[in-house]
């Protein structure tokens, strides 16, 4: 017996860290600018241009390395990756080869079934970005916007740790939450804020060597990681299964075909003549900086999933619901603030979870905005929720309630003082719920009958009749009770 | 040790090919001889320098032994598009404008 083919997988992710200036020079780095209206003579490569490091970038970078455990190199050395190619002006990509800011570290992933996996990173190091070339827009010419050109980029490298597609695109998606919560990065994947290339490779499983590997280039969004992945595994299968050989080569996914196809021709690819960066100084830095780096780390998405576990007693579908978008997590966090001391807030966690995975979520996917563009504060929802709790209101009410909350513009609007004003208390006083209970039965004498005959579905028909009657407001509770008794008289 | 060996590699017109297609550069029969003979003794001069003895030290990273200064994260260029466009060989819809790469 032939053992099954096993695939191994080694992910590059260029994440754009979120500085506001450019790695090497001060133009901005904002998104969507008009073309080359933030491209200055560094970035444009201009004769006598010199770059300077951008701090903020290096911080980034190292807050990166002490969130994964990793090495930090204290000193650190800026190479020159030369490749010819319109949107790279100077001819050159200024990155790091041998000496990069971080070393080895390693980042856990849980898969869908929950097995949790440690994957193996090599190194991250700063390099910059290229610029932009259009090719449909003239005919006969490529247009160049070099606004990206310059923009900071940490490529994170990867062990070849990963062993299917589904673990590739769990380590892609981890990383995002990750640099989401670290605030290096905005983690918008349609604006190419993080790419990934794929290092794709099969051996027998069992056998120790590494076959011969294919890099899928330039995958922006979990999905067509996956897929990109899972077609390439199986080209690969299918050329080693009718004896043919694997060549080493660059790679495009086409989405619409789905196939990948390769890049550029063999021979030039990975001869980049690396050698240092003379522009620039070796990169140096204290342990104080590092250390500075380690204080300022956030809560990171594991720690806060299993204190939502512990502490807060929600189930473990939720804690990761919450906390994948640390944006998410920050709402959450907010209304249960709201409510006062962390015992009393503990006993609301999983109502709170309830809202934020439903209601909210869906007012936010609906509205197609960020959980950190949200317009119901975190107090009015607390509020919302308070009352619920102690039966002030239904369950149908806040949502209207909820609904008004969300379309208002007034952040001042007062939970409480609405409900006052739109006489929407529950309605739980028991001589009133029992005289629209008796008019119900009196003007219904023939469902009466059929409930008295034995058919208790018609019980519906009184709740509804009676919420009718109450405008919602009735306690359902008290009145399935009232109901039930006053039906069961003669 | 690999430091004191001598390499007396040579310089074959494959390489100068080679050389010539990753620089993206044409050269002709005459420069491609003048190139070889240069570059032949440009790889002289590394086997001299492989033959010092460098066991202790250190890698130079950057002949000046100092360290990087780094610049705060603060946007200080305003871009004049039009004037640095002005030397650009052709420019529409503000962008420069290359033969087609694709």
């Amino acid at each position: 017996m032939t053992a099954p083919w096993e695939s191994v997988i080694g992910l590059e992710v260029h994440v754009q860290l979120a500085t506001r200036s450019k790695l090497f020079s001060g133009a901005s780095t904002a998104f969507g600018a008009p073309p080359n209206s933030q491209a200055c003579p560094v970035d444009l490569a201009l004769p006598g241009a010199l770059p300077v490091l951008n701090r903020e970038a290096v911080r980034m970078a190292v807050t990166f390395g002490v969130a994964i455990g990793a090495t930090i190199n204290p000193f650190s050395v800026f190479d020159r990756k030369n490749y010819f190619y319109p949107d790279l002006p100077k001819g050159y990509q200024i990155s790091q080869f041998e000496r990069p800011v971080v070393g080895a570290g390693k980042l856990e992933i849980t898969l869908q079934d929950g097995t949790r996996r440690t994957v193996r990173i090599t190194r991250a190091h700063l390099e910059e970005d290229a610029g932009k070339s259009l090719h449909e827009k003239f005919a006969g010419k490529t247009g160049i916007d070099l606004n990206r050109a310059g923009t900071p980029l940490l490529e994170i490298v990867s062990e070849p740790d990963l062993r299917s597609a589904a673990e590739a695109a769990a380590y892609f998606k981890k990383l995002h939450a990750l640099v989401r919560y670290l605030r290096i990065c905005d983690g918008n994947l349609s604006e190419g804020s993080m790419r990934c290339d794929a290092n794709v490779s099969i051996r027998r499983a069992g056998v120790e060597s590494l076959g011969e590997r294919t890099e899928i280039k330039n995958l922006n969004s979990f999905r067509f990681l996956e897929r990109a992945i899972n077609v390439e595994i199986n080209r690969q299968i299918g050329r080693l299964e009718a004896g043919e050989v694997i060549f080493r080569e660059t790679l495009l996914y086409d989405s619409d075909r789905d196939e990948t196809r390769p890049m550029r021709s063999k021979e030039l690819s990975d001869d980049y003549r690396y050698f240092p960066e003379p522009d620039l100084l070796p990169l140096e830095f204290d342990t104080a900086f590092i250390d500075a780096a380690r204080a300022a780390l956030p809560e990171l998405p594991d720690a806060k999933r299993e204190r939502y576990i512990a502490d807060l007693a929600l189930p473990e579908y939720d804690a990761n619901w919450l906390t994948e978008d640390p944006d998410v997590a920050a709402y959450f966090e907010a209304v249960m603030a709201s409510f006062g001391n962390a015992r009393l807030a503990a006993n609301w966690a999983k109502v709170a979870a309830n809202w934020v995975m439903g209601e909210v979520s869906a007012a936010v996917n609906r509205d197609q905005i960020s959980f950190a563009a949200i317009p119901l504060r975190p107090a009015q929802l607390a509020a919302l929720l308070a009352r619920i709790g102690d039966a002030t209101i239904s369950g149908k009410i806040a949502k209207s309630l909820f609904d008004q909350l969300w379309r208002s513009d007034d952040p001042t609007l007062d939970v409480a003082a609405m409900i006052a004003a739109q006489g929407l208390e529950q309605l739980s006083d028991t001589g009133a719920l029992e005289s629209l209970v008796a008019a119900a039965i009196d003007e219904n004498p023939a469902q009466v009958e059929q409930y008295r005959a034995g058919k208790e579905k018609v019980l519906g028909f009184f709740v509804g009749q009676v919420m009718k009657a109450s405008a919602g407001k009735a306690d359902p509770k008290q009145l399935n009770a009232l109901l039930k008794s006053a039906l069961a008289k003669d | 040790m690999a430091a004191h060996q001598t390499n007396l590699m040579t310089i074959h017109q494959d390489d100068i090919a080679k050389l010539c297609r990753l620089a993206q550069i044409a050269l002709d029969d005459g420069e491609r001889a003048a190139t070889n003979a240069d570059l032949d003794k440009m790889i002289q001069m590394i086997d001299v320098l492989q033959s010092i003895d460098t066991d202790g030290v250190e890698p130079l990273a950057h002949p000046l032994d100092a360290a990087q200064r780094l610049r705060a994260d603060e946007i200080t260029e305003l871009v004049d598009r039009d004037r640095y466009q002005a030397s650009a060989p052709a420019v529409q819809d503000g962008l420069y404008l290359v033969p087609r790469v694709l």
